[in-house]
């Protein structure tokens, strides 16, 4: 009954904000989806102690869903420790956003239909991590796509919040084709798609092949690659990340819950989730591996020259994402996940910090145009210097640090001790992308809140610390930045990890990078905060100390400049190759082939002969009717004889 | 067998109807008009509420032929036989559901000839349940064909301006189809002696009757010529979006609601199981022209300045689905291709009438004089995304359960098929997006549009109940599921027995027709 409420809670905060929000009235529907939230992450919480810590899993059956043949999936949640830790992430940072939202949104007209929206996507999400099946999950896979849609276009009075939102809709569909594919294989090889018979007939399938494509190819592999090209699209993983950036476009507060902390985390939980499937698939892992620690450092070296704040953070996101996906290909799943649930906390904080900002200056997002807000708004500088050294995972190994620290560093310990090529090629990127991030997360810092305000002075006139409706979420996620980690570390990716995991993860004992990554050599230990640093002293040289050096190594460097600046030149890439490409084809099928060949050939060729001879005869207004009864007269005409033929008249 | 006619009644209460009107209604001024549209909504209501209890007295688990009725007619095989099974039953709802909405949608857009245009639309749809009712060849032939003559009235008289290109065109392609298919009804009655569908269907799999293999695929062919127009299929299909453009909307929506799906119930009920050897052979042939339909199709749709044109091309995509589910053979192609059907007699309809509304009120389809529509009409958006969203599949809606059963059932026939077909769930999502974002979002500024009202008590009760068909078949969609289930499973059956029975007979070429399957 719990796990009811908490899933379906969201969905009747939805229904009532989206189709009565207009009687209800704003404040009304503002207050009642919120309040649903709450009980919502309140009743996780209680969830997540009862299935991880009372070792209590539960599963309920609600309604039969599509049963064809042998194809039966049912509406069902199942609860264990993986979902509880999703809908402790999923509801509180839903929460929050929710109460910042009231503040966020006070001067939008469309308050109801934001929340009601807000309310949808945390139903899909829910259903995506309580599903026992993949269809299931595909329903909330598609269902958090959809609100991803709707509230990244949510102002569509903007051609480019319209342009943004389709193009993540459509992005994510060539990941869900994948997806899509990867479960009709499932079916067919193991006649179910529903984890539990999936997952337990996995260890028969080791060695199993099956024919694809005119291929004998292995079946685990094939299929986990397909389910991964699903979660490469969610979770704006390269090639399939260019739809996160221009994401942005959204209000804030969505970027926060959908863009950073949630729903983009999707794709991990589909890895850990399939984790029994994926742990006999090497190659399968490798890829997930080699994919992950490339969008790390791809996403880094992209956010270390945009001026938009919260393209910043997006391509952070991207790169934390990425950093989540090779610990997983390495088999630390819980680090994964353990990651996830961190980053939630702090990049969230990051986002609703930079929604506070942005809100204080008049809706300006471009940090070229700040500086020197520190002093103005206090609280929230101090906020988003939590985030960032949460971000950056500074801390003191052994003693004490933030959230990502105990997280961010464990991955890159899994990747040194997973000792393979893979591992090894995942740490050295990690470590690449460390030193960026806490690169690019200080200048951010610096750009915004010190030196000289850049902004105008009518602007700088009016600036103020956001209401407290707006800054008690960030000081509850701040409190998750610090202490996230440390309370979490021991529980989730100690050397018990199993027990808080129960069933939900599976690790094969060949499979050792977590198990030896908290023994590895000292100076890997240290590593990640000496380049933290390194990179935080290069920021405060670069933008606090001498200013003038971005400019001029811009200059010198203008090949590498462009090249960061435009995103490696993936968006014109793609506009070549499949964009207008589609487009013309689009065009010469219709001119050329409906209208010159099938036409020209066809009912045009014909009729233009017998329509001259329907002039003729003067039959323009229905002659064709005749034509038709005439020749439907002939038919039955010719059964007739048929019919006394054989009867031998 | 012969106690309650329940078939014939509902086939022919919307005649009936259309007879009362013709008979009683006199003249043409706003009264005699008002008469009319009443009359036609009482009837076809009527119908809507008479086929519920065929459906209350439908008996599940049986893959049996029900309510069967037979008269003796012309005699010596030919005779009026009517039954339903699974896959009769929903393709029947779906008509008499879809007929009230269309008299609706016409009640104010229709001013000219009221009172032929009812008739045209009662009359229509006696034909369409006769279709899916009968159970002899030659009655469904009839059906079949005739159902055609109101089709082309309707666009012809009240359509738009190029109406007879239109309609001369839809005559010109689906001609061909149905002399072809007269001739192999023909031969199978010369043949066998009988017109009676279940007697045919049993010869497949009897060993002293099977039609041989060389002589299936003629007939198969034939039939083909005729069900392929009808669907239609790749490259017979541009006779669609010239009817779509130029009927009237209700015109739209029974064309791309039901008339498109005579084709594909034509290939379930005739090709596949009375001529399962050639529907083995010539599968190949549905596969290949499916998957260029649907990425040819897609495309196309991608660039079109109509609003009508776009989403007739996506039908074309969407059957596309349907044939390829159909030549799987397996229970869930077959099943994702009925649901297919049925979602998108639905989900097609609904967007036609979402096109009706802005059309009524600007008179224009096209694309670019619209945009930010939103703003003055929320309603509308809604519905019209919520349909947008089913069009491309979203799961939790009607158009998710068929395309995803299909998908599956052919990664088990042909991967490489199941793979391109997918392609077209990227392309859907594509054209479907760029058209709702091109009308319905963006600034609102041209002054016609300022001036647009949001939808009407009216228009509100004709989306109302497609909204909530479309979520029911979306959420719950066993309730369909569960009638086709045992005729399809039995079908898939009987096919495999055929093919079975066929290598039996002949041990030479037993290992590639084995082969072929796989």
């Amino acid at each position: 009954m719990m796990y009811v409420l908490i899933t379906f809670a969201p969905l009747l905060g939805a229904l009532l904000a989206g189709f009565f929000g207009r009687s209800l009235g704003d404040r009304a529907a503002m207050l009642i989806t919120s309040l649903l939230m709450t009980l919502a992450a309140v009743l996780s919480w209680v969830a997540l102690y009862q299935v991880a810590f009372g070792h209590n899993p539960a599963h309920v059956e609600l309604l039969s869903w599509i049963k064809s043949g042998d194809f039966a999936v049912n509406w069902a949640l199942q609860i264990d420790s993986l979902t509880a830790v999703m809908l402790v992430v999923v509801n509180t940072v839903s929460c929050l956003v929710h109460w910042y939202s009231i503040g966020y949104m006070s001067h939008d007209k469309a308050k109801a239909r934001f929340f009601a929206y807000l309310s949808l996507f945390t139903f899909a999400m829910l259903m995506l991590v309580t599903s026992d099946n993949f269809v299931q999950l595909y329903f909330g896979w598609e269902g958090v796509g959809l609100a991803s849609y709707l509230l990244i276009g949510f102002w569509h009075h903007k051609p480019s919040a319209n342009a943004a939102a389709m193009k993540a809709f459509i992005v994510n569909r060539v990941g869900d084709f994948g997806f899509a594919l990867g479960i009709a294989g499932i079916f067919l090889v193991y006649d179910s798609v529903t984890f539990e018979a999936v997952f337990s007939a996995t260890p028969d399938m080791v060695d199993h092949t099956f024919m694809f494509l005119g291929y004998e190819v292995h079946t685990l592999t094939t299929i986990c690659l397909l389910l991964f090209l699903g979660a490469m699209g969610k979770s704006a993983q390269l090639p399939l990340h260019t739809w996160l950036p221009d994401a942005m476009e959204g209000p804030t507060p969505v970027s926060a819950l959908i863009h950073a902390a949630t729903m983009v985390t999707a794709g991990v939980f589909l890895v850990a989730r399939c984790s029994p499937m994926f742990e006999y698939a090497p190659d399968a892992l490798a890829v997930v591996a080699v994919v992950g620690a490339t969008t790390a450092f791809f996403a880094a070296t992209v956010g270390l020259v945009q001026t938009d704040i919260k393209r910043v953070i997006a391509y952070s996101t991207c790169s934390q994402l990425g950093y989540m996906f090779f610990a997983a290909g390495l088999s630390a799943y819980p680090v994964a996940i353990f990651h996830l649930f961190t980053h939630a906390f702090f990049k969230a904080l990051l986002f609703l910090g930079a929604g506070s900002v942005i809100h204080a200056v008049a809706d300006e997002q471009d940090m070229r145009k700040m500086g020197g807000l520190a002093p103005h708004i206090r609280k929230t500088f101090f906020m988003m210097w939590i985030g960032s050294l949460a971000l950056a995972g500074i801390g003191i190994p052994g003693v004490i640090g933030f959230a990502g620290f105990y997280s961010k560093d464990l991955i890159l310990e899994s990747a040194f001790a997973a000792h393979t090529s893979f591992g090894e090629y995942a740490f050295i990127m990690g470590i690449a992308a460390a030193f960026m991030t806490a690169f690019y997360s200080w200048r951010l810092l610096f750009m915004t809140f010190n030196g000289k305000p850049r902004a105008p002075r009518e602007t700088m006139a009016h600036i103020h610390d956001s209401p407290p409706i707006m800054m008690i979420p960030l000081y509850v996620l701040a409190v998750g930045a610090v202490f996230a980690g440390i309370a979490f570390y021991g529980p989730m990716t100690g050397h018990h990890w199993q027990e808080f995991w129960g069933d939900a993860i599976l690790i094969l004992p060949i499979h050792t990078a977590l198990e030896h990554a908290h023994d590895v050599p000292t100076w890997v230990k240290w590593l990640p905060l000496v380049v933290s640093v390194a990179g935080i002293a290069l920021a405060w040289q670069m933008y606090i100390r001498n200013t003038e050096l971005p400019g001029s190594f811009a200059r010198t460097h203008q090949a590498i400049y462009q090249f960061l600046l435009n995103k490696w030149y993936f968006d014109e890439l793609y506009d070549w190759i499949f964009i207008r490409p589609a487009r013309a084809l689009g065009r010469i099928f219709w001119k050329r082939g409906d209208g010159q060949v099938i036409d020209g050939f066809g009912p045009d060729g014909i009729s233009s002969t017998v329509l001259r001879l329907a002039r003729r005869a003067s039959l323009l207004q229905s002659g064709y009717v005749y034509h038709y009864a005439f020749a439907m007269l002939i038919g039955v005409a010719v059964l007739v004889s048929f019919y006394f033929y054989a009867n031998g008249v | 067998m012969f106690a309650f006619p329940l078939l014939s009644i509902v086939t022919f209460a919307p005649l009936v109807g259309a007879l009362i009107i013709l008979l009683f209604v006199r003249g043409d001024d706003a009264d005699a008009q008002k008469n009319v549209r009443w009359g036609a909504l009482f009837a076809t209501t009527g119908t809507f509420l008479l086929s519920l209890i065929i459906w209350g007295r439908f008996e599940y688990g049986t893959a049996e032929l029900q309510m069967v009725e037979e008269v003796e007619w012309i005699g010596t095989g030919i005779d009026y036989r009517m039954g339903i099974d699974g896959i009769s039953l929903p393709l029947v709802l779906l008509t008499t559901f879809l007929m009230p909405l269309c008299i609706l949608a016409s009640w104010e857009a229709i001013k000219v000839r009221v009172k032929e245009y009812m008739i045209a639309f009662l009359l229509m749809e006696t034909l369409m349940i006769g279709v899916f009712c009968a159970q002899d060849l030659l009655l469904f032939y009839l059906f079949f064909e005739a159902g055609l003559i109101p089709m082309f009235l309707i666009i012809g008289i009240w359509g738009g301006g190029r109406r007879i290109y239109a309609s001369f065109k839809f005559f010109l392609y689906t001609l061909l189809g149905s002399v072809l298919m007269l001739l192999a009804i023909l031969w199978i009655y010369f043949d066998a002696g009988t017109t009676s569908i279940p007697a045919l269907t049993a010869q497949a799999i009897d060993p002293d009757k099977a039609i041989p293999a060389n002589i299936q695929s003629w007939l198969w062919l034939a039939f083909f010529a005729s069900f392929a127009v009808k669907m239609p299929m790749w490259p017979v299909h541009t006779w669609l979006p010239d009817a779509h453009v130029e009927a009237p909307t209700a015109g739209s929506v029974i064309l791309a609601g039901v008339l498109l799906k005579m084709g594909g119930y034509g290939f379930i009920r005739f090709s596949l199981p009375m001529f399962p050897i050639a529907s083995m052979d010539f599968a190949p042939l549905i596969f290949g022209l499916s998957v260029v339909a649907v990425i040819y199709t897609s495309l196309v749709a991608l660039v079109q300045e109509d609003m009508k044109k776009l989403i007739a091309y996506s039908s074309v995509a969407h059957m596309g689905f349907v044939t390829i589910g159909l030549f799987t053979f397996n229970v869930q192609g077959i099943e994702g291709a009925m649901f297919v059907m049925l979602a998108h007699g639905l989900i097609s309809g609904a967007l036609f009438l979402c096109v009706g509304v802005v059309y009524d009120r600007l008179h224009t389809r096209e694309i670019a004089r619209y945009g930010g529509l939103v703003e003055r009409m929320p309603r509308y958006a809604f519905v019209f995304m919520l349909m947008t969203m089913a069009s491309v599949g979203l799961p939790g809606t009607a158009g998710f359960v068929g395309e995803f059963l299909v998908i599956v059932g052919a990664f088990e026939a042909n991967t490489w098929v199941a793979l391109l077909m997918t392609t077209g769930v990227i392309l859907g999502a594509a054209y479907a997006l760029l058209l709702y974002r091109r009308v319905v979002f963006g600034k609102l500024e041209k002054e016609d549009l300022k001036a647009m009202t949001d939808l009407s008590p009216r228009e509100i009760l004709i989306f109302a109940p497609i909204a909530v068909a479309v979520i029911w078949l979306g959420v719950y969609p066993s309730s369909f599921l569960d009638i086709m289930e045992p005729s399809i499973t039995y079908l898939v059956e009987h096919h495999n027995a055929a093919i079975a029975l066929d290598v039996a007979m002949q041990p030479a070429g037993a290992e590639t027709l084995g082969a072929a399957k796989h």
